[in-house]
């Protein structure tokens, strides 16, 4: 579904990504763990052409998207949706009609028929009747379930998800993460989760993959991870300050 | 350790990269704002941000600029006998020049730095990366309508500026230093010519496109750029102020 190949990116004199392969599964969830700082929101970033790399590539299905003309870039994007780490609600809307903004603006639907997908798509993810309020009058966990609701009301074929529980109490945390793995089921997306949520995102994800120094150094199922007896995975999923990735 | 001429010429291509970047930005704000949809809803939207809501500012500092220019040009013009050059000589200064000039500087203190601050902030909350992602393009939803609003909404600004200080000059030289009201308006009317209209109407104009595209262009690149928008835009309006004016005059 999604390829990476040999991605590189710089900014200024720090080299982020340093020749990243990764193939992610069509259907399946796919978290990309690693430290604070290590690239993981600037590969999610890559991945539906919000950055684009200094070299290599990013197939979304056939087509290699850092080639693309912005027309034909956005026929792509439109088969993504992503929840980003701060929701990035429109400030200037209220949640109804942010979560209204991708149909207005990339269908032709009726107003009418918009009504009932935005209402159904904020029922769904338990924001019903709080359409009327503006994101600057809503808890951070509203505004994810929100921002999840925005995403997954054009029914995407692919759902990136950055760090979808930071900011938030455990609590929520685990509610965000039932609610993933709930329209999972439901809309059966390829996902994507960026996280350092160890181990609670591992029960959402069908596979793990871990950047660190710039590259993928392991990818596999929950369970191959947490028996890996890669120094630089049993570091990082067991908390560890200890070990080949440097703290501070 | 670079050299002088080292550091000098990095600058030089930093500044030539920026000057680039931002021209690039304009003709691509042109470029997307005839493109459909053409969004209406959101230029008269921002007609409302740009042009109504800084009219109060606009009008207060119109009526005292010209009760200002009221009471001097009467006390320079009397020491020549010359009072009833008084409409004339306040007229003239307005429409060329201080209409167009003070007005576009009440809108980008009232409303220009709060574009570049409200862009900012999307910037950093990743409100642009959303509309990229949602298949929006960010500068023909955010920038163009804005920069249409600031060609509309400036002239019209400056209109009224310039009529509101034309009577704040008549209320003080007029009803309380007694220049003739006749002479006022008449010497109005025998040296004011279209040219002088023309020429406050495109230098309005164009500080509406400075405005707007300055501040976009800085809030869009943010974070480390948004604070200078303001006096950036109170530059380039003098300096291209003094260019328009020499070259109608």
């Amino acid at each position: 579904m999604i390829r990476v190949v040999d991605l590189h990116k710089t900014f200024g004199r720090q080299h982020v990504l340093r020749g990243v392969n990764l193939e992610l599964e069509a259907g399946k969830i796919t978290t990309i763990i690693g430290g604070s700082g290590s690239g993981k929101t600037v590969l999610l970033k890559h991945l539906n052409a919000l950055l684009l790399p200094d070299c290599g590539s990013v197939f979304v299905g056939d087509r290699d998207i850092t080639q693309l003309s912005q027309t034909a870039l956005n026929e792509v994007r439109r088969k993504f949706g992503v929840l980003f780490q701060g929701a990035a609600l429109l400030d200037s809307m209220t949640i109804h009609d942010n979560v209204a903004f991708p149909l207005r603006e990339t269908t032709k639907l009726k107003e009418t028929e918009i009504e009932k997908k935005v209402d159904e798509s904020l029922a769904q993810v338990g924001l019903a009747g709080a359409g009327y309020k503006f994101p600057a009058e809503v808890s951070g966990g509203m505004k994810k379930r929100a921002g999840l609701a925005r995403a997954l009301v054009v029914k995407p074929e692919i759902m990136l998800f950055d760090e979808p529980t930071t900011g938030l109490d455990p609590l929520l945390g685990k509610s965000i993460h039932q609610l993933i793995r709930k329209m999972h089921a439901t809309h059966k997306f390829t996902g994507v989760v960026v996280s350092h949520d160890i181990p609670e995102v591992f029960q959402i994800s069908d596979r793990i993959a871990m950047l660190a120094e710039g590259v993928i150094t392991e990818v596999g199922t929950t369970e191959d991870f947490l028996v890996s007896e890669n120094p630089a995975v049993k570091q990082f999923i067991h908390g560890e300050t200890e070990g080949p990735l440097a703290v501070l | 350790m670079p050299s002088f001429f080292g550091q000098f010429g990095r600058y030089a291509i930093l500044n030539t990269v920026g000057m680039g970047r931002t021209f690039l930005f304009l003709l691509s704000a042109f470029a997307w704002a005839f493109r459909p949809p053409i969004r209406i809803r959101l230029i008269v939207y921002h007609i409302r941000t740009i042009g109504v809501e800084s009219l109060s500012v606009v009008i207060l500092s119109g009526v005292f600029t010209g009760m200002v220019m009221g009471l001097q040009g009467y006390y320079s013009l009397r020491k020549f006998n010359a009072e009833n050059f008084l409409g004339s000589a306040v007229a003239l200064g307005i429409l060329r020049e201080l209409g167009p000039v003070l007005s576009a500087f009440m809108v980008t203190g009232r409303t220009g730095s709060a574009m570049a601050a409200e862009l900012a902030s999307m910037k950093v909350t990743e409100q642009i990366d959303a509309l990229y992602s949602m298949a929006v393009n960010p500068i023909q939803y955010l920038v163009s309508p804005r920069i249409i609003a600031g060609l509309i909404s400036m002239p019209l600004l400056t209109a009224i500026f310039d009529v509101v200080a034309i009577y704040g000059a008549y209320v003080v030289g007029v009803q309380l230093l007694g220049v003739s009201s006749g002479s006022y308006f008449s010497g109005m009317e025998l040296s004011v010519v279209f040219k002088d209209v023309l020429s406050g109407f495109l230098k309005s104009v164009s500080f509406g496109l400075i405005i707007t595209w300055i501040c976009c262009y800085k809030g869009f690149n943010a974070p480390p750029m948004a604070t200078e928008s303001v006096v950036l835009c109170f530059v380039m309006i003098l300096v291209w102020n003094y260019f328009m004016t020499s070259v109608m005059l």
